[in-house]
């Protein structure tokens, strides 16, 4: 038997939280989440660390405490979810095959929303040379074991890549007892953010080597040291500049990709910038009445930004599902070699928008123009503009002078 | 002298300049709030800070409940407290914002659970 929805949404994190608790509020009573875990809240439940919601709860609250915030909110409005369920497929018309311990249950929806969220890119992804042993790990999975299993995953550790989740695994190995020697990162700047460099690394006095990489890992049956080399300007190692380091545990906090195997079973066109969906203003991708929001459209540093997109979507997602249509968004959105992607990538010239973009290497003293028929629109200026932070700039109706593509320029002050 | 900082207190992580005359505060650039100066006081006098871990739990749907302290603490006391929270276990059900350990250490904060802990189904407590 079919089962008919309004709205399904997938995955039930921060993001499609966000979104079914505003759907509802819009009055889209039948809607229903699919998760794949046990419980709802995505990755929030591993993040103990303090710190999330500043900007929507004016208060520093953990990755679970963030969490319960919306899940308790669900709750209250009797928003229906399926946990320990996993989607299997999803058609362009809006089809929906689910698997859980009851078996299989198929879905024909109206509307469709993607919040998978994003997985981490591996020791495969940057072919690490050297042998296979036990005690490499992802951030994430290190985080999993540690703050949801009871699992020490190592004494003595070094850091590859410095992305958020390395930076805050640092520093937790740290309180947990374990010996952080380093963190490496082959870029000239850090990748994840500075409040995060200042209290996960400076405030245990990890040191993190900038234009570094590893270049050998050693050991059989368990880790047992890596060799480290400088870069050159091209990321390439410089011959002579290895050092040794004995360690049992190499975490890994290199890049995360959004997740769109589903997406793509759906016919959803990606960008290759991002690795998410294409999406216009209403979120919605190129198929008909399916959307994407939070990590599995582009990778936030922020949940609270997660949550406003979700809610963004959740209220165009509700006058699709009521009138069947959304209008028209001809406007592209072109970037220069500065800036490293804009979402949305289209947009109508009819309705104010936010649009979230990332620069692809640091830049102080700049402004981040907004460019229409070769006058500027709209302009930001930045003293700091950072590839770890997300940027958003607004743009109102009115800014728009005709319906020919936007241009998003970074120019020096 | 001039010292710069990073201020952690919320996401937009400034960049604080400070001019330091004899020790005191002197001119301070370069933070978007007032949050900012009074973090470079904390940080020149007293650093401050919050920590995340967690705590077992006996008979739960989960063998860990998450923890933090309801306001930072001196930062120089964060191994202390560390200590004292892993001496502790909890039995299930445990709610979200239960205090876990009043008063941790004397240092006026209190060690919270950041998740609830169902009591598992036929465990000998129920």
């Amino acid at each position: 038997m079919v089962i008919q929805k309004d709205v399904i949404i997938v995955g039930g994190g921060p993001a499609g939280l966000a979104a079914a608790v505003r759907l509802k509020e819009l009055g889209i009573e039948d809607s229903l989440i699919l998760e794949r875990e046990k419980n709802p809240g995505g990755i929030l439940r591993q993040c103990i660390h303090d710190g999330f919601g500043l900007t929507r709860f004016k208060e520093a609250l953990s990755g679970p405490e963030y969490a319960t915030r919306f899940i308790e909110k669900a709750e209250e409005l009797n928003i229906s979810y399926l946990t320990d369920t996993t989607v299997l497929n999803i058609s362009s018309d809006k089809q929906i095959i689910a698997v859980s311990k009851e078996g299989l249950q198929e879905y024909q929806a109206k509307a469709i929303i993607l919040t998978t969220g994003c997985r981490e890119r591996t020791r495969g992804a940057i072919s690490i040379p050297g042998t296979r042993p036990a005690g490499i790990y992802t951030a994430g999975v290190a985080q999993a074991y540690v703050n949801l299993k009871n699992m020490m995953v190592g004494k003595k550790v070094v850091i590859l890549g410095s992305g958020d989740i390395g930076l805050i695994m640092a520093r937790r190995m740290t309180l947990e007892g374990a010996q952080v020697l380093a963190v490496f990162e082959i870029l000239p700047y850090a990748s994840g953010l500075p409040r995060n460099i200042q209290q996960c690394l400076n405030d245990y006095n990890i040191p993190l080597y900038l234009s570094h990489t590893i270049t050998d890992i050693q050991g059989k049956d368990r880790l047992e040291s890596i060799t480290v080399n400088k870069v050159d300007e091209n990321m390439k190692p410089i011959p002579g500049t290895e050092i040794h380091y004995e360690c049992d545990t190499l975490i890994l906090s290199v890049g995360l990709i959004p997740e769109n195997e589903l997406s793509l079973l759906a016919g959803v066109e990606l960008d290759h910038r991002t690795k998410g969906p294409i999406v216009d203003e209403n979120y919605q991708t190129n198929i008909d009445g399916i959307f994407a929001a939070g990590n599995a459209l582009h990778v936030h540093d922020l949940v609270d930004f997660v949550s406003i997109e979700a809610e963004n979507l959740a209220e165009a997602a509700a006058a699709y599902i009521k009138n069947a249509y959304l209008p028209q968004c001809p406007i592209r959105v072109e970037t220069d070699e500065l800036v490293g992607y804009t979402v949305p990538q289209k947009i109508s010239g009819n309705k104010e928008i936010f649009l979230s973009l990332r620069v692809k290497k640091p830049l102080k003293n700049c402004s981040i123009q907004i460019v229409q028929n070769g006058s500027v629109i709209r302009s930001k200026k930045m003293r700091k503009a950072l590839p770890a932070e997300m940027i958003q700039i607004k743009i109102s109706k009115e800014d728009f002078n005709s319906s020919n593509n936007i241009k998003v320029v970074v120019k020096d002050e | 002298m001039n010292k710069e900082f990073i201020c952690i207190l919320c996401p937009n992580g400034c960049d604080i300049r400070v001019e330091l005359k004899e020790g005191l505060i002197g001119n301070l650039d370069g933070a978007l709030c007032k949050l900012g100066q009074e973090y470079v006081r904390q940080e020149l006098f007293s650093p401050q800070r919050n920590i995340a871990t967690s705590v077992k739990v006996e008979g739960g749907t989960l063998p860990l409940v998450s923890v933090r302290l309801t306001e930072a603490i001196p930062k120089e006391r964060i191994f202390d407290v560390m200590d004292e929270i892993k001496k502790v276990k909890v039995t299930a059900p445990v709610a979200t914002g239960q205090i876990i350990i009043p008063n941790v250490l004397g240092l006026g904060r209190d060690v919270i659970a950041t998740k609830k802990v169902d009591r598992i189904l036929n465990s000998p407590q129920s």
